[in-house]
């Protein structure tokens, strides 16, 4: 040992390590990890692979991979316990949830030693970030579970929930997969990653600790294989996924069809805007924050660097300053910055990826440390010189290291930030509140932090948006992706619709009117079909009620185009919005004879209802334009939190066959109402109601491309418009097959299907046709933290 | 061995507003950071020892009351001399460990000089109308002088908030270059008195500014405001001194004061002088802290570093 005058010289920081024998001597007396379910651990029965310490590449135990067997053991303990759960008073429930936080916390060291030891992140992280977010998550839940009824009061639990979590936070990302569930009365199956199944199998055993009823939380460890297993059970009422964007779109494919509710929160390429008025130290820090947390593996990370032209120089000159204070080293050390990656196969991919980058033309900055012999460590850095185009700038490296890119101005950020297939966070530095606010209203992403960066509280929504998946986890929004709203009786399946009829020069004859020239309804204007085609449409006792363009994937591209154009609807203020509804409403209350008339030609008995109820509705959703916003939710003290709710965009609707105006306009007017453009695909057997609304549109100061309005074959269509990488969301209301098929083909950029699984609606019912659940489906959540204080 | 070398004294700078008017400092960003800190780095062991050791020497040995004597000023310097009782010092290897200054009001700066006679430790003077500053300039500049003649090394002189409050940035600069000319070979600390100036985009400017004038040192308050050194406020200072070194080339230290207690308090801060400056500026020549109560409280750290028993203040001599 040095002696203290010469460590006064040297002023070195020394050892810290943190013990770890508690955790060591649990891990010993488990060798092999089985499964927790019905309330028991069990041991595995088929193969199993090792549990490795990334940071020493010491096998800290084995863990089994969880077979069709055990998987359906789990499933059938969840199911069997879930009506029970569902049905205890909420406050019962809370207490569980409520007693779950507790035990984590009494917990906390040993919980934070086990994740340094099976995931690699230092420990500085889990004790200050992870563990006290999972007590965090289970007590805000535990209060979600305590007001259920009253909150939720036309909701209900879903049943059993599918839950697939990564080895980037095991623990945190449980928390947030099981609280929620157990909160709103559903039981889960939830499958840690097989890297890192320690944390999760301690919360089991906290779970009998607490006296959780069995069945409630089963735990069957494994790999990708387990977790298609479960994804595929038909006993699995829900799935939620945290992972890999590849994995989402496999289990997005894999679940098509199958009534399960989903939600995805995959990768991300986010943005983090450097203006040239930020305050350059705070943003320097802010990236120590971002892509060098966790070791970079954090979905959420900043790891696109946008830094404006007239600061790069000097931001980069104190990131370099920064990267070379960064300590990387042994995780349970208390002074490290950085840790190991999770694994030697994680770290040969970021090496791969780095690689490329630089081969690509860009230049890597990175510490200069001195890595331990053993783990998969890897230096801290980031790359200067990387263009949009570079592979690196596309790829999540997920990895200790981000790409830069230089920008002239505001607008040009703007473009750079979504300039990615990803939309799940972005980070804004600026000192200037009007263009921070701007550019957090531009960026397409789930979380905007202003000033910050990586801040997550279990009240403030978390998810993405485009291909970083769909669904919000905590606060309100996420809740509701655990429950179901109450069910209204019995369901009838949608009959089938006409078939397409004479496509070529028909037999049957017409009536002696003028001939009705329905066409295609694009960017404002009537537009024939770009095939050429038109199709009979008959109505009452076969009568031919004339013809109607039939539409194919060209209609579907220059509709989908125009709506993408219309882009300022979605900036009008909400009152504009309800407006242009309510004089809709006005000039379809003028012509209400003519539509009952030409509803009643189609054969509906009570046309009068349906044009009322229709205009009804638009007078509903125009009051709503401007009343069903964001909030904003108490997370830290001197931060203001908005959930904003913003429409996607452009929106594919497919219109139920039955009732064929109210039925299309109870889809096409909550969406516009929230500020999306829609492609609509009329009914297939009655297009011609829908073709007549072009003049109400037109004479309603509906912007052009606002409302696309196509006919033709309903599932043609609907697929054309779920494989389009340009929309959005869809809603669509066909099929049980359709669903399926809609569901599959919507796995290209991972728009979210809002379906009635080919269920008939009663459309005039309020209770069925219209309400805040088409609201919420016709946005997403933005949560923007905005902390603040001089 | 970290490079301890001499560097040229600070001459400061032509007046040049472009360096600190745009700028704007995050409060939220920098209070996150500074809370950071003592939980991304911690210091155990004969480490830890060796880290209080160097804060003991980092130290100006501070009494400004007005109740101050030749006899209480005495006693202060003795404490001076030998901060740690002698066992302990020569249990820790640490035999001749001093403070890095006493510092004391004018009037009391010839009884500091006489205690300390023949021991190396420079004897700081507070001036300029301490606290406030609110005393004619001429009266102010004459009062360096008389500390200086009296024998004082440093002077800590106090800055006029008014100036940084209405943004007269011009007339601060002029005032502190005028105090650092009267202070001659006398290294000058100014005293921002930032629980005054209330932003830290204040605080930066006025460091700045500071520097800009010639100051040797930038110090964060007297001790006399509602709020003195904390560690947002001295991670804006250190910030700000390493962007003038980096623009010029010039080395300016750095002194916490007021509201520094504990053991864990110096340590904190050495702990953002090492991550934001580098460990150069861990020597008295670049920091110091403005501490009376602080010292007792190391001693009783290192007692039980070397015991391994917890201490008591009576077992360690007065300052």
């Amino acid at each position: 040992m040095p002696a203290i005058k010469d460590l006064m010289q040297t002023m070195d920081y020394g050892p810290a390590p943190e013990a770890n024998a508690e955790a060591a001597a649990w891990i010993a007396a488990r060798p092999l990890l089985g499964h927790f379910i019905n309330g028991r651990i069990v041991a595995p029965q088929g193969e199993s692979v090792a549990v490795v310490n990334p940071a020493t590449d010491a096998v800290l135990c084995h863990v089994g991979l969880g077979t069709e067997t055990e998987v359906e053991t789990a499933v059938k303990a969840a199911r069997a316990a879930q009506a029970k759960w569902a049905a205890l008073p909420g406050h019962v429930r809370a207490r569980h949830l409520y007693a779950l936080a507790r035990h984590v916390q009494k917990r906390e060291r040993f919980l934070s030693v086990l994740e340094v030891m099976d995931n690699g992140k230092t420990i500085r992280e889990a004790r200050d970030i992870d563990i006290p977010l999972v007590a965090r998550h289970f007590y805000h839940h535990a209060g979600w579970a305590e007001l259920l009824e009253t909150e939720f009061p036309a909701h209900q639990a879903l049943g059993v929930c599918g839950q697939i979590i990564p080895w980037n936070f095991p623990l945190l990302m449980l928390a947030w997969k099981i609280a929620p569930a157990l909160a709103a009365g559903n039981t889960v199956v939830l499958k840690p990653a097989d890297l890192t199944p320690l944390t999760a199998m301690a919360f089991a055993e906290i779970c009998i600790e607490i006296g959780l009823p069995p069945g409630v939380v089963n735990i069957v460890n494994g790999g990708g294989e387990t977790g298609a297993l479960i994804a595929g059970h038909p006993g699995i009422d829900k799935l939620a996924f945290t992972g890999s964007t590849e994995v989402g779109r496999v289990l997005r494919r894999q679940t098509a069809g199958s009534g399960k509710k989903l939600s995805l929160e995959l990768g991300g390429k986010s943005p983090f805007i450097v203006f040239e008025d930020a305050d350059l130290d705070a943003a320097v820090e802010g990236v120590v924050d971002a892509i060098w947390f966790n070791q970079g593996e954090v979905c959420c990370a900043g790891s696109r660097i946008l830094v404006q032209e007239g600061v790069a120089s000097p931001f980069f000159d104190k990131l370099r300053a920064r990267l070379s204070t960064l300590r990387v080293g042994d995780p349970l050390d208390k002074t490290m910055d950085i840790g190991a990656l999770v694994s030697h196969k994680q770290r040969a991919r970021v090496e791969a990826l780095l690689e490329k980058g630089s081969a690509e033309g860009a230049v890597l900055h990175r510490a200069d440390v001195t890595l331990p012999e053993k783990g998969a460590f890897c230096a801290p850095g980031f790359f200067t010189g990387t263009a949009p185009a570079h592979t690196v700038s596309q790829t999540e490296i997920f990895g200790p290291v981000a790409t830069t890119l230089t920008f002239r101005t505001p607008d040009e950020a703007a473009v750079l930030a979504n300039d990615s297939r990803y939309g799940l966070a972005a980070s804004i530095w600026s000192e200037n509140i009007n263009r921070a606010i701007e550019m957090a209203a531009k960026v397409k992403a789930g979380v905007v932090w202003i000033n910050a960066t990586n801040l997550f509280d279990a009240g403030a929504p978390f998810g993405g948006m485009r291909e970083s998946g769909f669904g919000r986890e905590g606060g309100r929004a996420g809740m509701l992706e655990y429950l179901a709203p109450k069910s209204s009786g019995t369901v009838k399946p949608r009959p089938a619709p006409a078939p397409l009829a004479d496509v070529a020069p028909g037999a049957k004859a017409q009536g002696p009117g003028i001939d009705v020239t329905a066409k295609l309804y694009i960017g404002g204007k009537q537009a024939r079909a770009d095939g050429g085609q038109s199709y009979t449409v008959t109505g009452k006792a076969g009568a031919v009620l004339g013809q109607a363009a039939l539409a194919g994937r060209k209609d579907v591209r220059n509709a989908v185009e125009a709506a993408g154009k219309a882009t300022g609807w979605g900036g009008v203020t909400a009152h504009n919005r309800a407006q242009v509804l309510y004089f809709l409403a006005e000039n379809l209350a003028q012509r209400a004879d003519e539509f009952a008339q030409a509803l009643a030609a189609t054969g509906s008995s009570k046309p009068d209802d349906e044009v009322e109820a229709t205009i009804r509705r638009a007078f509903w959703y125009a009051a709503q334009a401007d009343k069903f916003d964001g909030g904003v939710t108490a997370t830290k003290s001197q931060h203001i939190t908005l959930t904003l709710n913003e429409p996607f965009g452009t929106m594919g609707l497919i219109a139920p066959d039955e009732a064929p105006l109210l039925g299309l306009m109870s889809l096409v007017l909550p969406a516009i109402a929230m500020g999306n453009r829609v492609v609509a695909v009329a009914s297939q057997s009655q297009p011609l109601i829908a073709t007549r609304l072009y003049q109400v549109l037109e004479t309603s100061d509906l912007p052009a491309g606002v409302v696309n309005l196509l006919t033709g074959d309903r599932d043609v269509l609907a697929k054309s418009l779920a494989e389009h990488d340009d929309v959005a969301a869809m809603w669509y209301c066909g099929s049980t097959e359709g669903t399926a098929m809609v569901e599959a083909a919507s796995a290209g950029n991972l728009k979210p299907i809002w379906s009635d699984g080919g269920t008939l609606r009663d459309w005039t019912n309020p209770a069925q046709g219209q309400g805040d659940d088409f609201l919420r489906r016709a946005v997403q959540v933005k949560t923007v933290w905005l902390p603040y204080g001089s | 061995m970290m490079d301890q070398g001499a560097f040229p004294r600070m001459t400061g700078t032509p007046f040049t507003p472009d360096w600190f008017d745009t700028v704007q400092i995050n409060t939220p960003a920098a209070e996150r950071r500074a809370a950071s800190l003592p939980t991304r780095r911690t210091v155990k062991k004969d480490y830890q020892a060796a880290w209080l050791a160097r804060a003991i020497t980092c130290i100006d040995l501070t009494t400004l009351a007005g109740d101050d004597t030749p006899g209480r000023v005495q006693r202060l310097c003795a404490k001076a001399r030998a901060p740690l009782r002698a066992d302990l010092a020569q249990a820790l290897g640490l035999e001749g460990i001093t403070v890095g200054a006493v510092c004391v009001y004018p009037t009391m700066v010839p009884h500091a000089v006489k205690a300390l006679e023949g021991s190396g430790i420079p004897v700081a003077s507070v001036a300029t109308g301490f606290p406030a500053g609110l005393t004619p300039l001429p009266l102010r500049l004459a009062e360096i002088r008389y500390a200086v003649d009296q024998g004082a090394a440093e002077i800590d002189i106090v800055i006029t908030r008014e100036h940084a409050l209405t943004g007269n940035w011009s007339a601060l600069y002029d005032e502190i270059a005028q105090m650092r000319a009267a202070c001659g070979a006398a290294h000058m600390k100014a005293i921002l008195a930032t629980g005054d100036l209330k932003t830290l985009t204040n605080v930066y400017r006025a460091s700045m500014v500071a520097m800009q004038a010639g100051a040797d040192f930038i110090k964060t308050s007297t001790g006399k405001e509602d709020v003195n050194a904390t560690l947002p406020v001295s991670l804006t200072m250190v910030r700000a001194l390493r962007d003038f070194g980096a623009r010029t080339g010039q080395m300016v230290g750095f002194k916490p004061a007021g509201g520094l207690k504990t053991a864990k308090d110096a340590m904190n801060w050495l702990i953002l002088m090492k991550e934001e400056v580098g460990t150069r500026w861990m020597l008295p020549d670049l920091f110091r802290i403005g501490a009376s109560s602080m010292l007792g409280d190391i001693e009783r750290q290192l007692e039980h570093h070397v015991t391994g028993r917890y201490s008591a203040a009576n077992r360690h001599a007065l300052a």
